[in-house]
């Protein structure tokens, strides 16, 4: 499985099941990793008649991680998600997972979801929702990232008995 | 074993009440909040997220609180938690490859692809109390690499791979086709336990017994030899299978630390000399935990590497049944609950062989009266 960063670029849906499948998923890591403050935003775009296909729900998904970081899996352990699915009256449907136990952000993610699948909203969808939030998680990537950087060390390794 | 008892409501609610109080501490000291915790104590957060094994922090940090900062209490209502979830699935293996590193140091390589990071460590402090911090004073924020250079996650290969490009460790092998990894939270465990087990175990298992176990083997009681060949601390991101969906959903991401501990193995008859791996993974920042996990599972792997197991920390038995603190902590604590019954039976069994020894003292000394007695005659 190929893994989409999320300062990569978002393309635009293509005729290809692959190339919307992957784009979807770039808006998804998107969401994933937004606020609740900054998903709530989608709700004034969502048309009125939205039904909740899944209502809102908390569950566990066990992390795995692999032995030695590269071979066999293991269960390493339980994380909280939250998901939810929703329906458009258009018919678009959206799925919506997030890593905690805040629902209203597994719902408010699925409208995001819906909402770029259905596609008739997606410049509003974009420059209100989704391109704030890349631009919001690139500078906190960048900014950690140079923080990091800052403690990079160079160990001289001292001969002994050396002149 | 011990036995119901009835009553006591009154004053079980008066001591709740009480505990309520007394975590509350003095009231003239401002309430800590569970978001304090949260930011301010993360790396207790994390610890209860290991032993309590489930990644939540806002969850871990209220459960401290709750707890009064007794972490394995804490973890204890975490495990608790959790039995109230049901369960969705399980992630992709989580790929440490392509951590987004905020550490990163290796004892065995001082210049290696990608560079060392020493990032927010203890290491190099001087380990005095810092009173500076009672003040109200603004922490500095941290420097900035102007130029930081690439973050690529290709950037920085794996130390171990780096071993294995060279065929000089072993290889870390692929599961079976098909075949799902141990899960010790549905089946019971059972010794001797497949890697796979061991490691979830190890992975929630009590920090402060793992440590003394790692450290038992560097004392002797079964050294492996090891070297740190990389410890690094970071953001992973954690993908699920939706199948409604049929493609991997991306959650977000995880704090996750890894040691892979680098090990001599002299070989034997089948096997060539080559280095051989330990491994530790954990949630959040736990250096410690990770490094002592890694000399465990290490130790663990003696039989199998051709050795006897003879030391506690080679042990499967020994260590995976005794690694859970909220376990261990049910069966001791256990003793303190109402055991009258079985107490009066032993209370009645004492006194009745403690008549059955005077008795017998009695007769024993009468006996040698007897035989003085008769001597003296």
């Amino acid at each position: 499985m190929e893994t989409i960063g999320i300062n990569g670029s978002r393309p635009r849906p293509g005729e290809g099941r692959g190339d919307t499948i992957t784009a979807r998923r770039a808006v998804m890591a998107l969401t994933a990793k937004a606020t609740a403050f900054e998903l709530k935003a989608v709700r004034d775009l969502a048309p009125a008649g939205v039904v909740d296909l899944r209502p809102p729900e908390t569950g566990l998904v066990m992390l795995r991680g692999r032995i030695g970081g590269s071979g066999a899996a293991f269960n390493l352990g339980e994380a909280t998600v939250s998901r939810a699915a929703v329906r458009l009256p258009s018919g678009a449907t959206g799925f919506g997972h997030v890593l905690g136990r805040d629902r209203h952000r597994a719902r408010d993610a699925a409208l995001v979801d819906a909402l770029w699948i259905e596609g008739t909203r997606r410049d509003r969808l974009e420059n209100e929702i989704l391109a704030p939030l890349a631009a919001r998680i690139a500078r906190d990537e960048k900014r950690r990232t140079a923080e990091v950087a800052a403690t990079r060390v160079d160990f001289f390794t001292l001969v002994r008995g050396a002149d | 074993m011990y036995v119901s008892v009835k009553g006591g409501e009154k004053a079980i609610r008066a001591a709740h009440r009480l505990l309520a109080h007394r975590r509350r501490g003095d009231r003239a000291v401002p309430e800590v909040a569970a978001d304090q915790i949260r930011e301010q104590l993360t790396l207790a957060v994390d610890r209860v997220m290991n032993e309590g094994s489930l990644y939540d922090r806002d969850l871990a940090a209220l459960a401290i609180k709750q707890a009064r900062g007794d972490l394995i209490e804490a973890a204890f209502l975490v495990r608790a938690y959790r039995t109230t979830l049901p369960r969705f699935g399980c992630s992709t293996p989580l790929d440490t490859a392509a951590m987004s590193v905020d550490r990163r140091i290796s004892a065995t390589y001082k210049d290696l692809p990608g560079g060392q990071i020493l990032g927010p460590t203890f290491d190099y402090t001087h380990r005095l109390i810092d009173f500076a911090l009672m003040a109200d004073s603004e922490t500095p924020l941290p420097e900035r690499e102007r130029e930081p250079g690439p973050a690529a996650a290709s950037a920085m290969p794996r130390v171990t791979d780096l071993l294995g490009d060279e065929g000089l460790i072993e290889a870390e092998p692929a599961a079976a086709d098909g075949a799902e990894p141990g899960d010790l939270t549905r089946a019971p465990l059972r010794v001797p336990a497949a890697r796979d087990l061991r490691l979830q175990q190890l992975a929630r298992g009590d920090e402060g017994f793992l440590l003394a176990l790692g450290y038992s083997t560097q004392r002797g009681y079964g050294s492996t030899h090891p070297f740190a060949g990389e410890i690094r601390i970071g953001e992973v991101e954690v993908e699920f299978e939706v199948p409604e969906l049929g493609f991997v959903v991306p959650l977000g991401s995880v704090a996750l630390s890894e040691c892979q501990m680098i090990n001599q193995f002299a070989g034997s008859a089948e096997i060539e000399p080559t280095f051989t791996r330990g491994y530790g993974l954990a949630f959040g920042q736990v250096e410690r935990k990770v490094m002592a996990m890694a000399l465990v599972d290490r130790a663990l792997r003696t039989e199998e590497l051709g050795g006897e197991a003879t030391h506690p920390a080679q042990d499967q038995e020994f260590v995976l049944s005794h690694a859970d603190n909220v376990q261990a902590t049910g069966f001791v604590e256990h003793l303190k609950l109402p055991h009258y019954v079985d107490f009066q039976a032993e209370l009645a069994l004492v006194r009745q062989l403690r008549r059955e020894h005077t008795a017998a003292r009695a007769a024993r000394d009468a006996q040698s009266d007897d035989v003085y007695e008769e001597a003296a005659q």
